[in-house]
């Protein structure tokens, strides 16, 4: 059973003014829930923060969302969670790359945003779940408890990033765009047909918050230039850089190193070092990882009891890979079947069981097959 | 007001100094910060007492500081959110004594209270058809015989020149309807609407004891329409939705960017923290409200409190 064929509820629709958003809310309210639409302005200054109505900030969006809600016949508000997204979304992403780590914003955001302080304030004011456009789905067991699965459209799925939902949060969240197999085209096809306008508006970039898509000039423009070295494995300065925290690990382009490698293969970015604003870079080989920790472990139900065999996600979009995973006094312990590339600190790790979100925890550290390396 | 303001100028060029109310409509702050960003103007806001209310003896310290330089003032009749009427005519008298013009936005008083252009020594006024029941979209501009603002619209010169383009007459003739039955009824709607206002006021302060009542308490002080409220621990946002949800439809009495609810100005100008400001709703009566309306009111607010409290201020 999944969660829209429930006893009608409470719902506050999380409209951002994209397509996605208002379908589910339009899916939610046509399952007989009765629904509110609520737009989440995250920006204190909206008009500055973006342009272009790509997002979920502008005031454009917001038009969007509430004509959306007006096709579909819901009433509709605006709250302002600008502080609270600025806080503990915008303020750790930028902290977590000062610290040489790869934070996930939309992650946080799930977590602290919309089934935190939404959800919170939705459930005060009498509402009994929050719905929004993920793609994923909630399945309710015969004993009442709630798994997390990924959607029916593994090309769709968006459970990576809902990873950090606990059983209480799930019990009040609902996905209705999750459970069906579908694209995008087919949600924009549904779109128009309901008559919403916002069928044909372009998606959102990954980052909703940084207008152009370009990161490390948002970081710049936060932290400031920085010079620093690039150096290679055996610790010779190779380059320069304006800022440490302007790199991911395996990243490859845009290192600007003048001298080619020695075997005149394309260098990657192996470590970032906060401490002294270095950048190593070296092999692809060199970014293998056979095992890493992860901190911070958040359980979508109980939390295993010992150790076991996951498939594991490191990114979003990411792949699947097979894991042997141990809570070790509340450090998630992984170890790799076969080696990994490019794991950045900071990106969580989700494990699956199947279709079924067991977990997530925040990557602290990696082991490299080739030890030299860090 | 940019009309004014320009012919004014035209006159003497010193005179850029624009005197403005802080607790103005966006209708009239826009047009004045307009002035101030591209046509030189210096806008100085005047100040305001806790209820919001503009003394003339603060116009007179402004004005008498450099008389010259003052191109006009522009002070509200009554103010929107919190309801409180200015002391019109005294504001017009001080600054005929300097031979300086005064605008007043009149959109809220209109139909309440006795709005009279003619003795209120004022050099123009405003009135909008849509808060007194007639069409949206049209207004009118009283102008003392004896002003020339230049005009913002140019064209075939209709309306004296001022106002260009051809007379939407159904809208006219509609307005004047509704201003002819405004200005019959107003003593009866003063009396009636002013009773049910105050049974609300006092079912509100029953319901939830430490309400603020916004804008001056005495009842000639404010407009007999208008109850506005300071929920301390409320966001006015969380009340809006439980009271809609039940059929109320009041407002946050803030502005709106982006349709963010950002602390209203008005409060902020009377010296309101702003935390506080966040929790303000603004009931406003009209000819169609009953004892039913406000009962329902008076039943309803409690629970929301309580309910807002309890979600907090994000």
């Amino acid at each position: 059973m999944t969660e829209t064929s429930q006893r009608p509820l409470r719902v506050l629709a999380a409209m951002s003014g994209g397509v996605d958003s208002a379908v589910a809310a339009a899916r939610a309210a046509e399952a007989g829930h009765d629904v509110t639409g609520v737009h989440l302005a995250l920006s204190a200054n909206p008009q500055s923060f973006r342009t272009g109505a790509r997002g979920c900030c502008t005031i454009e969006d917001s038009r969007d969302a509430r004509r959306a809600a007006d096709v579909i016949g819901i009433p509709f508000y605006v709250w302002d969670l600008a502080d609270r997204f600025r806080e503990d979304v915008v303020d750790d992403f930028v902290a977590e790359y000062e610290a040489g780590r790869t934070p996930n914003p939309c992650l946080r955001c799930n977590e602290k945003i919309k089934f935190a302080a939404l959800l919170d304030k939705a459930l005060a004011l009498g509402f009994d779940a929050v719905c929004t456009g993920h793609y994923a789905q909630v399945i309710v067991r015969e004993d009442g408890s709630r798994e997390l699965h990924r959607a029916s459209d593994m090309a769709k799925d968006q459970s990576y990033v809902l990873g950090v939902l606990d059983e209480r949060q799930l019990a009040h969240a609902l996905f209705p765009l999750g459970d069906t197999v579908t694209t995008k085209d087919e949600i924009r096809a549904e779109a128009e047909r309901r008559g919403l306008a916002v069928a044909k508006k372009p998606d959102s970039h990954d980052i909703c918050f940084i207008a152009d898509g370009d990161t490390q000039g948002f970081l710049a423009k936060r932290l400031g230039k920085a010079e620093g070295d690039i150096v290679d494995e055996t610790g010779a300065r190779i380059g320069s850089h304006e800022g440490a925290y302007g790199f991911t690990i395996g990243q490859r382009k845009g290192l600007r190193i003048g001298t080619p490698a020695a075997d005149g293969k394309p260098r990657y970015v192996l470590d970032i070092s906060p401490v002294n604003n270095t950048v190593t870079v070296g092999p692809v080989e060199a970014l293998d990882v056979t095992a890493l920790t992860a901190v911070k472990p958040r359980w979508c139900g109980v939390a295993p009891a010992g150790p076991g065999t996951y498939t594991a996600q490191l990114r979003a979009h990411g792949g699947e890979t097979e894991v042997r995973a141990e809570l070790v006094d509340g450090t998630l312990e992984v170890t790799f079947t076969e080696p990994v590339r490019g794991v950045a600190p900071g990106q969580a790790i989700v494990l699956y069981d199947g279709t079924r979100v067991v977990g997530s925890a925040t990557i602290a550290s990696t082991t490299r097959a080739k030890t030299a390396a860090v | 007001m940019k009309g004014l303001y320009w012919s004014r100028r035209d006159a003497d060029p010193a005179r850029t100094r624009v005197l403005a109310s802080p607790v103005e409509h966006h209708a009239v702050l826009d047009a004045v910060h307009w002035l101030g960003e591209h046509e030189g103007a210096t806008v100085e806001y005047l100040p305001v007492d806790a209820h919001g209310r503009v003394h003339p003896d603060a116009l007179r310290e402004a004005v008498a500081r450099n008389p010259d330089d003052v191109a006009l003032a522009t002070v509200m009749w009554a103010n929107n959110e919190i309801g409180t009427v200015m002391p019109v005519r005294e504001l017009a008298d001080v600054a005929a004594e300097f031979g300086v013009p005064v605008h007043a936005d009149a959109v809220q008083a209109f139909g309440q209270i006795p709005v009279d252009f003619a003795a209120s020594g004022l050099a123009a006024m405003t009135v909008s058809g849509h808060k007194i029941g007639g069409p949206y979209g049209i207004g009118a501009l009283l102008l003392g015989r004896d002003q020339t603002p230049v005009p913002v619209l140019h064209g075939g010169g209709q309306e004296r020149h001022v106002r260009s383009g051809t007379l939407d007459v159904p809208a006219i003739a509609s307005f004047a309807v509704a201003g002819r039955l405004a200005a019959e009824q107003r003593e009866w709607f003063a009396r009636e609407i002013g009773a049910l206002r105050d049974t609300l006021v006092t079912a509100v302060r029953t319901a939830v004891p430490d309400a603020i009542l916004g804008g001056d308490p005495a009842p000639g002080g404010r407009l007999p329409a208008n109850a506005h409220f300071t929920f301390p621990g409320c966001e006015g946002d969380s009340l809006l939705l439980l009271l809609d949800a039940q059929g109320i439809e009041c407002s946050t009495g803030s502005a709106c960017t982006a349709g963010v609810a950002q602390p209203s100005h008005v409060l902020l100008a009377t010296g309101t923290d702003p935390d506080l400001a966040r929790g303000t709703l603004r009931f406003s009566l009209g000819h169609t409200s009953t004892r039913a309306d406000v009962e329902a009111v008076a039943k309803a607010i409690g629970p929301a409190v309580e309910r807002a409290r309890a979600a907090g201020l994000t």
